[in-house]
């Protein structure tokens, strides 16, 4: 085994240089080339930001830096310089080499990233076989020494630790150290914070930014999250369909963008203080939907007694009024979607009243609730599960209508209504969701909803699996719906900005409890719970004002 | 809210997407093969009055053991004389092998297909309702766990000696031992899609739980299904020659391919076209359908060739 060179880059040239850089699509695609002409640099020491849509194709180009493309996205022209070093036509001999040692590479899913059945220490080993030829001891103390400086505890247990023993923001610290173990001068994180909550995203991006001031590092991040950026890069570059459209300084970029596309994203984003709105729902109004110390308790009981009880949810009592929004805001395991599946009654909760429009439907039987199944309605957060793919829009927005008695053209006619309701072309009606974007399939989930005239609708996540500019497309839809048929929502999200924007009451989750309860203008003034202060001063780009509101 | 909409999103045109599954199993040659030699051994079986004109059961004292190729003249109903070509030989009882082959692949079709509808039919039920019905699922998993356990040889053998040797003695036996198999495979696929958002939403809109197995998860399990029942139905077929080869299957005088076979055993190393022939046959058929099935499963669900 060669040991590849890893003398720190002395040369004054950028660590990753692309120019002109052009990978075609296969046949069949939404556009002839997923990259087409981009050039940047990212110099030793620098953070740069790839920051884009999904399908804008920065992933695509992290992983042609890695040589990791698939066969079918072929580069059509172009040049990646890795110090110099032209990467496009290298051998997989000398890709595999240059790998770890002179760029490292992090990604989204640190579940899936680490071999489950491998200790953590073996697989930051590996490298170490593969790339040096250091004893066996040697290779321990340099392992036990990376560990250490990610900042995980105990370096000597984690060693011999298995990844599932780890929680995901440690994975993604093992992964860190497995990057940057031979000390590379590129690191590439593509979206390495996006599957974490937003407090171990704020310690992970913290540990990048300092191991890469630290080691003098080029880091290339990829994000879609704005707050992110504002958080950690030096320069920005944005891409819209494969074109990079703007390139400048982070406070350029944020503050004063030029090009119209990314004025567009930045004024998406919504604003972490809550705008000035008008009390929506007035003493007068009725209470729509009432919990009283609900409480979901999930029970193992193992073959040989060693019975485990996990409370999902203790003590909620929450309380909505007509045409209001209350948000439940929490990490995940916090609770908050137990909360509103136990209120529609997906799952069945284990204590307390649910009181909807006063009659309690806690206990109630399967027969009696699928009467007043029609009152609660939920939006659930993955457009591209929630829609049966077999069956057309139209005939899933009229299946409730009609389990209710209404006649098939009746509901055709009110599905029409709903579909211009929700901005969408009635005549879509009789096609299937794959024929739909993202955005259209959380639009089209928000007209079955309405279709059954609900009183409480539940957005659980409903905008996060979505792009930015099209959550607040999405966003303000459900605002106007709220609005014109002064409904009750709750609106489940863990992000805090989103939460912001819609919210009259919030109530903050965590593990299980409600840990603070208040009108959202409050609370996002002046958190008083410690977990709220922890949470807000966690999210990324806090300092950074976003959108007009 | 302002009703009038500002501005309708249009739905994109309909796009040349994933090519249409019929073309994508036109393409894969083991669907191609194995449906072909499937076709003609289904169209031998469907055509043998015209394949041959010798009555399977008819026995030739005079023609014992001939081997392929042997001839012999007979006459016809009106006294004229023909001659006649046993293009697979005779058996010892003097019966035309080539006919009673051609005359077998109906049995064999027939029980391999029976089965396979039956126990996918049956299992598909069960699979159902034990995937969905959370109580329910302990109870029946358990009795398909003890059905699993009953080998289909001990229960033909059971079978035949309360109720006689017959077709659907056979049928009945090697389909009950293959519901379990399907009532897994249901249990599972039922499982997830169960959780998915869309069966939630359905559920959250007040249908009712049998429309929900209806609409939204029996869709979901046919693909995996018609994969499970061809290989169902290839080792049907392997297990009715099995059965009627030991003697406990179909009765003696039906042309089977298994029959055959254990006509032809005491003088195998005599006259091995006895077995030869029919044996040939039968591999044949269960190899087409297998390479059916793993075409259809590469074809129509790929994940599943993990989960068998």
């Amino acid at each position: 085994m060669s040991e590849a060179p890893r003398e720190p880059f002395s040369g004054a040239g950028p660590v990753l240089d692309i120019r002109g850089l052009r990978i075609a699509l296969p046949k069949g695609g939404d556009r002839p080339e997923a990259v087409s002409d981009v050039s940047f640099s990212v110099a030793a020491g620098e953070i740069v930001c790839l920051v884009g849509e999904s399908g804008s194709g920065k992933s695509v180009i992290a992983f042609s830096a890695m040589g990791l493309l698939p066969k079918n996205l072929p580069i059509v022209s172009g040049t990646i310089g890795l110090q110099g070093e032209n990467l496009v036509g290298a051998t997989e001999f000398r890709l595999r080499e240059l790998r770890c040692t002179r760029m490292g590479m992090i990604f989204q899913e640190p579940m899936t990233a680490l071999n489950p059945v491998m200790r953590c220490g073996e697989q930051i080993d590996e490298v170490l076989r593969e790339h040096t030829r250091l004893s066996a001891d040697e290779r321990r103390a340099k392992i036990v020494a990376m560990i250490a400086q990610v900042h995980l505890p105990d370096p000597a247990r984690m060693v011999d630790s298995f990844p599932h023993q780890l929680s995901g923001g440690q994975r993604q610290r093992i992964m860190i150290a497995m990057a940057l173990i031979l000390g590379p001068s590129l690191l590439i994180a593509d979206e390495p914070t996006t599957a974490l909550d937003v407090t171990t995203q704020a310690q992970i991006l913290k540990l990048i930014r300092e191991l890469q001031r630290d080691r003098g590092t080029g880091v290339l991040f990829i994000t879609h999250d704005f707050g992110v950026v504002a958080e950690i890069a030096d320069r920005v570059a944005v891409l819209q369909n494969g074109e990079l459209v703007e390139m400048g300084p982070t406070a350029q970029i944020l503050r004063a963008p030029k090009h119209p596309y990314t004025r567009m994203l930045i004024a998406s984003v919504p604003s972490h203080t809550p705008p000035a709105r008008p009390p929506a729902a007035g003493a007068g109004d009725a209470i729509v939907l009432r919990t009283e110390a609900l409480a979901k308790t999930y029970s193992t009981s193992g073959m040989f007694g060693g019975a485990r009880k996990i409370d999902a949810a203790r003590d909620i009592s929450i309380e909505i009024r007509k045409g209001e929004t209350l948000g439940i805001v929490g990490e995940s395991g916090s609770g908050k979607s137990t909360v509103a599946r136990c209120i529609a009654r997906l799952i069945d909760p284990s204590g307390g009243r649910i009181l909807l429009s006063g009659t309690d439907i806690a206990r109630m039987s399967a027969g009696r609730l699928r009467e007043l199944r029609h009152k609660v309605q939920i939006v659930f957060q993955d457009p591209y599960r929630s829609l049966n793919p077999r069956r057309t829009v139209g005939d899933s927005i009229i299946e409730g209508p009609m389990n209710y008695g209404l006649a098939r053209h009746d509901a055709l006619e009110r599905s029409r209504k709903l579909m211009e309701l929700v901005r969408l072309d009635p005549a879509a009606l009789d096609r299937y969701p794959h024929q739909f974007s993202g955005g259209q399939r959380q639009r089209i989930c928000i007209a079955r909803a309405l279709a059954m005239e609900p009183e409480l609708l539940i957005a659980d996540e409903a905008v996060s699996a979505l792009d930015v500019s099209v959550q607040a497309q999405v966003l303000n839809l459900l605002e106007e719906i709220r609005h014109s048929l002064h409904l009750a929502v709750l609106f489940i999200t863990h992000d805090l900005r989103v939460a912001a924007q819609v919210c009259d009451q919030v109530a903050v989750m965590s593990k299980g409890r409600v840990v603070e309860y208040g009108p959202a203008e409050r609370i996002f003034r002046s958190p008083q719970h410690e977990y709220t202060r922890a949470l807000f001063d966690a999210a990324p780009g806090r300092g950074f004002e976003f959108g007009a509101g | 809210m302002s009703a009038v909409p500002s501005m309708i999103v249009e739905a994109p045109a309909v796009t040349a997407g994933k090519p249409g599954v019929w073309l994508r199993l036109a393409h894969n040659p083991s669907v191609l093969i194995g449906a072909l030699l499937v076709t003609l051994i289904a169209l031998t079986g469907i055509a043998a009055p015209l394949l041959s004109s010798i009555d399977p059961g008819a026995i030739n004292p005079s023609n014992r053991n001939k081997t392929s190729g042997y001839e012999t003249s007979v006459r016809d109903d009106e006294g004229r004389k023909i001659t006649r070509k046993a293009l697979m030989g005779t058996d010892s009882l003097g019966r035309d092998i080539y006919t009673r082959v051609v005359y077998g692949a109906r049995v064999s079709l027939i029980v391999g297909i029976t089965v396979a509808v039956f126990s996918v039919v049956i299992g598909l039920v069960i699979g159902l309702f034990a995937g969905y019905l959370r109580w329910l699922d302990g109870i029946v998993m358990r009795i398909m766990d003890g059905l699993m356990a009953i080998p289909a040889i001990l229960l033909a053998i059971a079978l035949v000696s309360l109720s006689g040797a017959s077709m659907m003695t056979v049928i009945v036996a090697v389909a009950i031992p293959e519901i379990p198999r399907v009532v897994r495979l249901v249990r599972a696929i039922v499982l997830s899609i169960r959780e998915e958002p869309y069966v939630e939403a359905a559920i959250s809109v007040g249908t009712p739980t049998i429309k929900v197995l209806w609409r939204h998860v029996l869709p979901n399990t046919i693909a995996p299904l018609i994969v499970q029942a061809t290989f169902i139905c290839g080792s049907a077929i392997l297990l009715e020659a099995i059965l009627s080869f030991l003697g406990v299957g179909i009765p003696p005088e039906t042309p089977t391919w298994g029959n055959i076979m254990a006509e032809g055993r005491s003088l195998f190393q005599v006259y091995p076209h006895n077995i030869l022939y029919p044996g040939t046959f039968l591999t044949l058929t269960v190899l087409a359908i297998n390479m059916l099935g793993d075409g259809l499963r590469d074809t129509l669900d790929p994940r599943m060739s993990k989960r068998l």
